[in-house]
């Protein structure tokens, strides 16, 4: 699990929708491309922005939420405490690799 | 050549009706009978010669896959222009419309997206 999270934090574009998720939780794919496209100038296909985001909910960075016919995007930052702790509060060991 | 007409598919079209004239604000143009259903238009109230937006029956087999998985990402049907989406989303809201993305400024644009409650999303948009 922790491999994952730097494997997605390693990619400059899901960085960029980790941002924009900090501005505003609940995104749909839509709002995501619309940001990274006009604030960002990073004009990908919605089929590529999809499988960043893919990376990212594997990761556990990003939790989606089918709310009825909706499916929003929420930023998840447990996994990087995870990391933190390892190193900034060392005690007690974690299990993680 | 100008867009005379532009088309939404809508699930009902008495409660599409009422939503894009009750709630938005748009004005009846043109209602014809085809059967069970109708050609069905409206229009700005502001350019009532303007583009017709035709409210068209989705019951075509193709149209609910297609707008289930185009709201199901957010994806708007088409995209009105406002004076203010500020304002509009504030009026909308006290009239209970469901937004799947809030007011959003783009750079020179500010955009929201909303339910139109017969299964499509819509972008309302201004420019500074």
């Amino acid at each position: 699990m922790t491999e994952d999270v730097f494997k997605a934090l390693a990619d400059p574009t899901r960085r960029r929708i980790l941002d924009e998720l900090v501005e505003r939780d609940g995104q749909t794919l839509f709002e995501i491309c619309g940001r990274l496209v006009t604030k960002h100038g990073l004009g990908l296909s919605r089929q590529a922005i999809s499988q960043h985001l893919a990376v990212l909910e594997a990761a556990g960075l990003v939790v989606t939420r089918r709310q009825g016919r909706y499916k929003f995007h929420d930023l998840n930052t447990r996994p990087l405490e995870l990391i933190v702790t390892r190193w900034l509060r060392p005690d007690p060991p974690e299990g993680t690799s | 050549m100008r867009i005379h007409l532009s088309s939404v598919f809508v699930d009902d079209q008495e409660q599409a009706l009422r939503f894009y004239t009750d709630v938005l604000g748009f004005a009846k143009k043109t209602e014809v009978p085809l059967g069970d259903d109708r050609w069905l238009t409206v229009v700005s109230p502001e350019d009532p010669d303007g583009t017709e937006l035709l409210l068209e029956p989705s019951g075509h087999p193709a149209v609910q896959p297609y707008k289930t998985a185009l709201v199901q990402d957010g994806i708007p049907a088409t995209s009105f222009a406002v004076d203010d989406v500020h304002a509009e989303f504030g009026r909308l809201r006290e009239r209970g419309v469901r937004f799947t993305q809030e007011p959003l400024e783009m750079g020179p644009v500010t955009t929201a997206v909303f339910d139109d409650t017969c299964g499509n999303l819509i972008q309302i948009v201004h420019s500074e």
